[in-house]
């Protein structure tokens, strides 16, 4: 499920910098402080809530974007912090409740490590967000 | 077995195959084994390491940094193994490279022979002994499965650049079907076909039970017929090991009977010994009556001179062994002390 932004919508932030600068400097500390609270976010900049079944996937240790790694416990925690649950462990669970499906299949791009602490919201507004290197 | 190769091994592509390649295309069970790279700056150490396993494999693997420990650098003994006439496949892993190292290593060890790379997260290194090191993981096996072959068959840079003379890269990439969430792995590997893999490896196999529900759900998805599938094996040296692996290495599964039989088997070198190598052998004819495998790889875990016994006894026969007549399989090569802790890498 992507989100689409209209292209008339992105064209008007592209061509104003400076405004959409101004605007990620103001709604980032909302965004991290209310997508902390509710779903643990690590601000990357890039959010794939949406496909994670609204599990960050940043919370993983190895901040694996693309399903667990082979190191899972038996009771479904993680193998770096043992009192953890595994967050693929969660969002497969999570991924079945939600009305879209299929997501998970999505193979997601390299993360833009130079949009980290950046508001994805703006983002995706400007049309930055979810072009990974390797698209 | 597989009866038909699978599609990825067409000759669509007019890249040059390697011996691995070829094993794998040929239809027959393929055997790939794994060795430790060396603990130090000594070459020897590793070729005395090829040698004991060239003529019972077709591949041997090299692996990046086990379980967070330093080791001699994988792409450095991939080399060494290649320039003795081995066929290496070099594990690479996101845990201590960035993208322009991963991409730099990636040539350079084309550059030096080494066409088959695996292609792995890596184990965290709280495991290990650098603790306090920093993670890297800027990209995930998965996408390094896509870089690779977009240095291959694009000839272009992660940037888009483009590359003055493309490596012939043979890309694998590995699944643990003994982690949760076990419905997702399937799945996953599907992920992986799809990112670009040309063949899988698997991590050690003691529940075959469970193996064989992952791969029902594998060839209903039709990967095994897209790309071949090595499952993967190791011999249990003792009861403690088998503990060890079952408590202290997560993402592995020893079934109760299997340490009861090595428990079983008591404290005795020769009888333990031999104990694990028939537990390996056996668990290898059940995984033989699984259709849409396309061959073994061993994992023998520090203790090389096992591989010969356990490929001779469940009657595989590598490429080289059925060029070499003179080659003695029969031979039960000696085994020498080793300590034994367990590997971790192909889980990830």
């Amino acid at each position: 499920m992507a989100i689409h932004i209209p292209s008339r919508v992105v064209r008007f932030f592209k061509e104003r910098p400076r405004l959409t600068r101004a605007l990620d400097r103001t709604i980032a500390p909302f965004e991290a402080v209310s997508k902390k609270l509710a779903f643990g976010c690590r601000m990357c900049g890039q959010c794939i809530l949406h496909e994670t079944g609204l599990t960050c996937p940043m919370g993983c240790p190895k901040t694996l974007r693309n399903g667990p790694c082979g190191g899972v416990r038996m009771n479904g925690h993680c193998e770096v912090v043992p009192d953890m649950m595994c967050v693929w462990v969660k969002a497969e669970r999570r991924s079945r409740l939600l009305p879209w499906r299929g997501t998970l299949l999505k193979i997601q791009p390299a993360l833009d490590w130079s949009l980290k602490g950046s508001s994805s919201w703006v983002n995706l507004l400007a049309g930055v967000h979810d072009k990974g290197a390797d698209r | 077995m597989n009866d038909s190769v699978p599609e990825s091994m067409g000759p669509a592509d007019a890249r040059p195959r390697g011996a691995f390649e070829r094993a794998l295309a040929s239809g027959r069970p393929v055997v790939t084994c794994e060795i430790s790279t060396g603990d130090g700056a000594d070459p020897e150490v590793v070729r005395r390491r090829g040698r004991l396993v060239r003529d019972h494999v077709d591949a041997v693997n090299v692996p990046d940094n086990t379980a967070g420990i330093p080791h001699m650098s994988g792409v450095a003994a991939a080399a060494i193994l290649a320039q003795d006439g081995i066929e290496p496949i070099l594990h690479v892993t996101c845990r201590d490279r960035n993208r322009l190292a991963l991409q730099s290593d990636l040539l350079g060890a084309a550059a030096l022979g080494v066409r088959n790379v695996l292609c792995l997260t890596g184990d965290h290194m709280v495991h290990g002994d650098h603790p306090d090191a920093k993670p890297v993981f800027d990209i995930d096996s998965m996408q390094l499965v896509r870089l690779a072959r977009r240095l291959t068959d694009e000839g272009r840079y992660l940037s888009g650049r483009e590359i003055k003379s493309r490596p012939a890269l043979f890309v694998g990439a590995v699944e643990n079907p003994f982690a949760p969430p076990y419905d997702f792995r399937p799945t996953r590997l599907l992920k992986k076909q799809e990112a670009g893999a040309q063949f899988i490896q698997t991590q050690i196999i003691f529940n075959v039970d469970r193996f064989a529900a992952f791969m029902t759900r594998v060839r209903d998805l039709g990967i095994d017929r897209r790309l071949p599938i090595l499952a993967g094996v190791a011999p249990l040296r003792s009861a403690r090991t088998a503990r060890h692996m079952r408590d202290n290495v997560p993402g592995m599964e020893v079934p109760e009977d299997l340490v009861r039989r090595m428990d079983q088997a008591g404290d005795d070198r020769a009888r333990r010994e031999e104990e694990g190598i028939r537990i390996c052998v056996e668990i290898i004819e059940r995984l033989r009556a699984i259709p849409g495998i396309a061959g073994f790889h061993v994992m023998p875990i520090h203790w090389e001179e096992a591989v010969g016994e356990i490929v001779r006894r469940a009657g595989l026969v590598p490429a080289r062994t059925a060029q070499r007549p003179d080659v003695d399989t029969q031979r039960l090569i000696p085994a020498t002390a080793a300590p034994s802790s367990a590997s971790k890498e192909h889980r990830s």
